[in-house]
């Protein structure tokens, strides 16, 4: 198969306005979830807010959101696939700008330095483009993920000594979670990475945050912490919004990977409740759009 | 807990007469603001066109579009989506804002913190929490953008909205030393220990 950069332009256009307005399923059926389980007043009031948010997003076609976040775009490559990766590249940027000038979307992003906004959704090095690899067959699959700043601002790394064993992550995750508090737009999905290096580690806790709700660790260690986590946050009642209640965290979603003897790293990373992303697949019979 | 359905602006006796867990809709003018415009008017000395006294100030930066003006769009913007970003950062502006320009509500998501508290209680002045990444919603709220100041900074301009049943908002902080964070802050704190238990029971098991 073999991959037309402009063909990829239009789906990083597409897929940067599709998913600042339509909320994946599964987090449509964890909000399901949590309102169903949710026992305090102002938790339930907060939850229907946000719950008819998405149905008004729908009804009037608008974005869920204002933050159009820093925008990233994850490639993966399959096999048999034949593409020219620079140009693929420049026509992920190129969509990106394009959503931003011909759907007037908010340009979040600015010079770290000059605070400059090229009203462009883009800058040196964003959008974030990830690219990996993956062996199945004639597929190549780009995923969209606006990041919000309420949720991003909110990312840790601590590198944890081997002496202080998993409490250490245990105790990193809970003060993590503590430490957002309302600031984060609860309920969120809570990332953790775990392992690897300091930059690999951070960006397995964005791995987890933004893996979709059902889903767990390949790891069966790393699964069964994801679970014990999440029945842990959810005991700190700091609710949605901040405001109290049980629905704290959607998930705790972790990652891991291998690490050094002498280190034991352990990175969060959070994914607001409008945890929004959106892929488009290729394949030989043409492109498919959804989560 | 009372409802305040109110036209802005309001005046300070006002403001101290509403407690946290009240509720308020607002219509009338409200003013959006966010990090550089703030950065620009109290770190650059940067002086708005417009009088903030007894108003609202909503910390945001919206999605808009272009527009030639007209009766409907006068600042030749139309809204597209409105919302709300974290007020946390801002903490350092709200004394600030009440002291110099009068404001007497801030609303925001994810609250605000001490200093806030002290400047609420001192000048007069609420926190109106409103629920973040609900900003589809919030737009229905937003009849027109009326004027901008300091669009340089776009979208971190200085907004002048008019607004039409703005809300329900909840009243989070109040000039009374009452913050609804605070309260489920030290509560969520107070159980960590227990969280952190389930974790080590957990392990062992």
């Amino acid at each position: 198969m073999k991959i037309n950069p402009s063909e990829v332009e239009q789906a990083a256009c597409d897929l940067y306005v599709r998913a600042l307005k339509v909320l994946p399923d599964d987090i449509k059926q964890g909000f399901a979830r949590l309102e169903r389980d949710e026992t305090d007043a102002m938790a339930k009031a907060v939850l229907g807010t946000m719950t008819r948010n998405i149905a008004v997003a729908e009804l009037n076609d608008n974005m869920l959101c204002q933050d159009t976040g820093v925008p990233i775009y994850n490639l993966v490559v399959g096999r048999g696939v034949e593409l020219d990766g620079a140009a693929v590249k420049d026509a992920i940027r190129r969509g990106c700008e394009r959503a931003t000038r011909e759907h007037s979307l908010r340009s979040s992003v600015v010079h770290p330095l000059t605070r400059q906004n090229e009203q462009t959704s883009c800058g040196r090095l964003v959008p974030v483009i990830n690219i990996d690899f993956d062996d199945r067959e004639q597929c190549l699959s780009l995923e969209m993920i606006p990041k919000g700043s309420g949720s991003e601002n909110n990312s840790w790394l601590k590198m944890a000594l081997p002496a202080e064993g998993v409490g250490a992550i245990h105790e990193f995750v809970v003060d993590c979670v503590l430490r957002a508090g309302a600031k984060t737009c609860p309920p969120t999905v809570v990332g953790v990475g775990i392992g690897g290096t300091a930059d690999l580690c951070m960006h397995l806790s964005k791995v987890a945050a933004t893996r979709a709700l059902g889903s767990s660790c390949a790891d069966p260690e790393g699964a069964a912490l994801e679970r014990q986590l999440s029945e842990a946050v959810n005991t700190l009642g700091i609710g949605p919004q901040g405001l109290g209640g049980n629905a704290t965290a959607f998930a705790v979603h972790v990652e891991l990977a291998a690490t050094h003897i002498s280190m034991n790293p352990v990175a969060v990373n959070m994914q607001c409740h409008s945890a929004r992303r959106a892929r488009a697949t290729f394949t030989p019979s043409g492109i498919e759009y959804g989560v | 807990m009372a409802h305040h359905d109110i036209i802005t602006p309001i005046d300070d006796a006002r403001a101290r007469s509403w407690r946290v867990g009240d509720t308020v809709t607002l219509n009338g003018t409200l003013f959006g603001i966010r990090d550089a415009t703030l950065i620009h008017m109290f770190d650059h000395g940067r002086r708005p066109r417009f009088d903030l006294a007894g108003h609202a100030v909503i910390h945001t930066a919206p999605n808009v579009v272009r527009v030639p003006p007209s009766a409907e769009h006068p600042a030749g913007y139309r809204p597209a989506c409105i919302g709300t970003t974290t007020s946390a950062r801002m903490e350092r502006f709200t004394r600030p804002l009440l002291r110099d320009h009068g404001v007497r509500m801030i609303i925001g998501k994810g609250g605000l913190l001490e200093d806030s508290q002290a400047a609420f209680a001192e000048y007069g002045g609420v926190y109106l929490a409103i629920v973040g990444g609900a900003a589809a919603l919030e737009t229905t709220w937003i009849e027109a953008i009326e004027d901008v100041d300091m669009d340089d900074l776009h979208p971190e301009s200085l907004w002048r909205f008019r607004v039409a049943g703005f809300g329900p908002l909840t009243v989070a902080m109040d000039c009374h030393g009452n913050s609804l964070y605070r309260d489920v802050r030290s509560a969520a704190e107070a159980r960590r220990a227990q969280a952190l238990s389930l974790l080590d029971q957990a392990v062992g098991g």
